[in-house]
């Protein structure tokens, strides 16, 4: 019995595994200052009610068109609200958004994905071509089409978007099932007595894990740019809301003059969608088993 | 003797080549071609053979992983496919031959060596106590319940396997190629493992492997495939000590052999690789590397017949 | 009389890797005469692929060979450039085939399209060999190897061929520069039996009328008992023994090889009982002080525990490094 113990004294501890898997993450400086990105964000829209100095929805119309100072970090937009605590805010507009719309894409992509993979057969093939059809749209028009059905409103904007990016996620998960599905502990786990719904979740999808969370990391930045499109266009947030791609269009006429309004916004888009897409590079890089080594 | 508890009758399994515009069917894989033999109860039964023999797709249609396209296996005289799986699968079970890819990495082993129960129903409480429990049997230490199998060697995880193999007390288990992917040392504990197991309770063994001398050291019988088709099954000495089939004699002759003195004369002609299940050669299928190949032989399939009490060969050498 | 073509000190080579340091080979010493079929046979993680890799001086990021000498027909080769390895010793002084042939073999490039290129780069005169008489370079080297109609091998992918073929013209690849030694990394472990038993004779044929030295790396003492002359057993990175075949298998000395043999299920020999090597193959990071093998022999004593065991020559030709033998040390010191 002790000859075993000695063994297993050996082995690589998972936190081991996990603090290399960080290392090696922030040994990159690309996608190190991904994560720092997409921690500056995350902060933001957590602390925004700290953050902000003042209320993004307060009207002053004495304090219209102010330069970007001391007192007004961003300046002042049209109505006079101060354009720092609006983008402060829109931080968790966005995120939200980002967010939801993934959550809602993920689990009922993953479900299909998971369900077509396994079954194979017909369901397979019924799934492939509605994903096929989905797919062949460009991902914005449909998600406007959709928008636009459903009315105004970033509520719309959220079922809109998880609608158009369902198909994503069942591909992945249909393509990661199909390569476990293989694998002999999944016979195993048929030679224990395990069902179908049992291998899907308990067995198959864990292994897929990590391919969800990479792609959901490189997609919260293009969800996020969707939505703010969206805006930008008034299909989506409404106003008083201090969403980025609204707030964009709101600036749009004063673009010459009073610059701030626009592109401070415009500048929290770019840097959000920018910070997720490197990190999730950087993910995926590291969970990649093949560049472990070293 | 006489009540085998498990008999195999002429079974078959084709696996679909599909091709053309339409998928159809343009040929078949004959991964088993026809194989009939019994499993006595109580006997560690070794199935031998080289790749494509077949010995692997006929025992996964002995545990039903894979349905047969025609023939027939019964257990304790009922056919497999009326006893509903999840009973098959308490009295009847599996060791498979990969250590490294036939446990979760994801899930602990606790859970994996567990799920047979879990799936049944039995209680949190109660799995958690008989996993411990056979943890020890296997010679592992039962402290390690949440650990994770990357964590563990390859004969560590062979033991694992086997501990879920054992958790519902089956009283058959196939055990495919064991201890093919471990070293020599770690494969004499397993080995001396499964004995001992078997010994205390009382479980039949189907062996499957490609190494005749692991085979000769466990199994009381073997049967010898190739290509999808048996060509001899003999009781252990029988088979190392009056060798009748050709093929047989030619892999005992393979066997690289610590003390041999003489080098062995190559049975059957140079180069000439194994065939495909697909063309298959008309008559014997061993005859093309045959060296007492005859016109009869490239002709017509021989029958399995058995030549003395036990003994049993398909060769057109050996008179009905 | 003999001469010896290869001949290892000291070797040590090192992997760095974010777990720690795993010191793969701690101090190799082989001597590898001309015209021996010379066996290595180990474990995993005794070190036998990398002492391969480590004479071809191939071995991968993020290994490094640190120390000792290796010295081949006369020349120190860890002295050499790389461009001096590539030119004069990889497929002319010394040529290899590993395991899985698939990983050595360009999926897009025919057999032939291969050996062309090795042929070219180990001719003298590249310029002067070309069409007709290089194809019939191409075709004798692969009807050497034994291969069934070489013309059509020579059209095919290394995919449209099964492991035996494969196996060959890869061997094919490594003879056709007509190297003087030849090392077989498991060759025909992927294989079956028979076809094995077949790549074994060829190595055979090649040592008797090429006069090709080879080293076969193997985990099978079957195999080493079937055609090698003489044999180094390893253990985690280190000789354990070192004799001719007839010695090993007769009279081993190492308390490792004694385990090992008394654990292998022989075709002619019944036991009930395989023996078991208690404990099990160290961790090579933090590897054990003195003798590696210490903690699992039947025979430790304190020393043992201590100091690592010098190689002694306790009989012509038979050396053991272990502490049991101590007394009987090195004529020539």
């Amino acid at each position: 019995m002790t000859t075993e113990q000695a063994e297993t004294a050996e082995a690589t501890p998972r936190y081991q595994e996990l603090r290399h898997s960080v290392r090696l993450l922030l040994s990159n400086p690309v996608s190190a200052a991904g994560a720092a990105g997409v921690l500056l964000l995350l902060l933001t829209a957590a602390l925004a009610p700290y953050i902000a100095p003042y209320d993004p929805l307060a009207i002053n119309l004495q304090g219209r068109f102010l330069d970007p100072s001391g007192e007004h970090l961003f300046g002042t937009d049209h109505l006079g609200r101060d354009v720092f605590s609006r983008v402060v805010w829109g931080s968790r507009v966005s995120l939200t958004v980002g967010l939801i719309t993934l959550i809602e894409a993920s689990v009922l992509g993953t479900i299909v994905g998971l369900v077509a993979g396994y079954k194979g057969g017909w369901v397979d093939s019924l799934v492939m071509r509605i994903t096929d059809v989905f797919l062949a749209f460009p991902s914005i028009i449909l998600a406007l089409a959709v928008a636009a059905a459903l009315g105004r409103g970033l509520t719309s904007v959220m079922m809109a978007l998880g609608i158009t990016w369902w198909p994503l996620y069942a591909r992945l998960i249909r393509g990661q099932t199909l390569s476990v599905r293989e694998e002999q502990y999944i016979e195993g786990a048929r030679l224990s007595g395990a069902g179908g719904i049992r291998i899907m979740f308990k067995h198959i999808l864990p292994n897929c894990m990590a391919a969800i969370i990479v792609q959901i990391s490189m997609d919260v930045g293009f969800t996020i740019l969707a939505a703010a499109s969206m805006g930008f266009l008034g299909i989506g947030a409404q106003h008083p809301s201090p969403e980025w791609g609204l707030q964009c269009a709101s600036g749009a006429k004063y673009l010459v003059y009073q610059w701030w309004i626009s592109t401070f916004p415009g500048l929290a888009i770019f840097l959000s969608v920018i910070s997720f897409n490197l990190l999730g590079d950087g993910l995926r890089d590291v969970l990649d088993p093949r560049l472990r080594r070293g | 003797m006489g009540d085998p508890l498990i008999s195999i009758r002429d079974v078959k399994k084709y696996f679909p080549i599909r091709g053309g515009l339409f998928q159809s069917t343009v040929d078949n894989v004959h991964a088993v071609d026809g194989v009939s033999f019994d499993i006595e109860r109580g006997e560690t039964l070794g199935l031998v053979g080289e790749s494509g023999c077949g010995k692997s797709t006929l025992s996964r249609c002995v545990m039903r992983l894979v349905e047969p396209t025609s023939g027939e296996i019964t257990y304790n005289g009922t056919e497999i496919s009326e006893i509903p799986r999840k009973e098959y699968w308490r009295r009847a079970q599996m060791v498979f031959q990969d250590p490294r890819s036939s446990l979760n990495p994801r899930l602990t082993i606790g859970y994996s060596v567990g799920e047979p129960l879990i799936v049944r129903g039995v209680g949190a409480e109660e799995v958690r106590s008989r996993v411990t429990e056979f943890l020890g049997i296997v010679g592992m230490n039962p402290e390690h319940f949440s650990r994770y199998p990357h964590e563990f060697s390859g004969g560590q995880r062979q033991r694992l396997l086997v501990s879920k193999a054992l958790i519902t007390d089956p009283e058959f288990i196939v055990l495919d190629e064991p201890t093919s992917s471990l070293d020599v040392s770690v494969q004499a504990k397993i080995l001396n493992l499964l004995n001992r197991l078997k010994a205390e309770r009382s479980i039949t063994y189907l062996f499957v492997s490609h190494d005749l001398s692991v085979i000769k050291h466990m199994c009381d019988r073997v049967v010898v495939m190739y290509v999808g088709k048996v060509m001899e099954i003999a009781p252990k000495d029988e088979i190392f000590g009056n060798t009748l089939h050709p093929y047989t004699r030619l892999l005992i002759d393979s066997i690289p052999n610590p003390g041999a003195k003489e080098e062995r004369t190559m049975m059957g002609r140079e180069s000439i690789e194994l065939p495909s299940n697909i063309d298959l050669p008309m008559g014997c299928r061993f005859s093309p590397r045959c060296p007492h190949a005859s016109e009869e032989c490239t002709r017509a399939q021989p029958e399995l017949v058995e030549v003395e009490p036990g003994h049993f060969v398909a060769c057109h050498m050996y008179g009905k | 009389m003999t001469k010896t073509i290869l001949e290892i000190r000291d070797l040590r080579t090192y992997f760095y890797t974010y777990a720690g340091v795993v010191k793969a080979l701690e101090g190799v010493n082989l001597r590898v005469n001309e015209g021996d079929i010379f066996g290595i046979v180990g474990e995993t993680g005794c070190g036998k692929s990398v002492t391969a890799l480590s004479i071809l001086r191939l071995v991968p990021n993020p290994g490094r060979i640190i120390g000792g000498e290796i010295i081949f027909e006369g020349r120190d080769i860890l002295k050499l450039s790389e461009e001096e390895m590539r030119r004069e010793i990889r497929g002319k002084g010394m040529a290899a085939t590993f395991q899985d042939p698939s990983t050595f073999l360009s999926p897009s490039h025919t057999i032939g399209e291969h050996l062309k290129d090795i042929i070219k780069a180990n001719a003298d005169d590249p310029r002067g060999l070309k069409g007709r008489e290089l194809n019939e370079r191409i075709i004798s080297t692969l009807a050497k190897v034994n291969l069934p109609d070489p013309e059509r091998v020579a059209d095919q992918y290394p995919h449209e061929l099964s492991g035996g073929m494969r196996q060959r013209s890869m061997i094919a690849t490594g003879t056709s520069g007509r190297p003087s030694l030849f090392i077989a990394d498991e060759a025909t472990t992927f294989l079956d039996v028979t076809i094995g038993a077949q790549i074994l004779r060829l190595f055979q044929e090649m040592n008797r009328v090429d006069g090709t030295t080879i080293i076969l790396i193997t985990h099978n003492l079957g195999i080493i008992s079937e055609i090698c002359n003489r044999v180094a057993v390893m253990y985690a990175g280190q000789v354990a023994e070192t004799c001719t075949t007839e010695a090993l298998f007769k009279k081993p000395l190492h308390p490792y090889t004694v385990g090992l043999l008394a654990s292998i299920p022989l075709i002619d020999r019944e036991a009930d009982e395989l023996e078991e090597i208690p404990g099990t193959i160290p961790n090579l990071i933090h590897p054990p002080e003195g003798c590696r093998f210490h903690p699992r022999c039947k025979h430790v004593m304190e020393v043992c525990r201590r100091e690592v065991p010098t190689i002694c020559e306790v009989s012509q030709g038979h050396e053991v490094a272990c502490h049991l033998f101590n007394g009987e040390v090195r004529s020539d010191g």
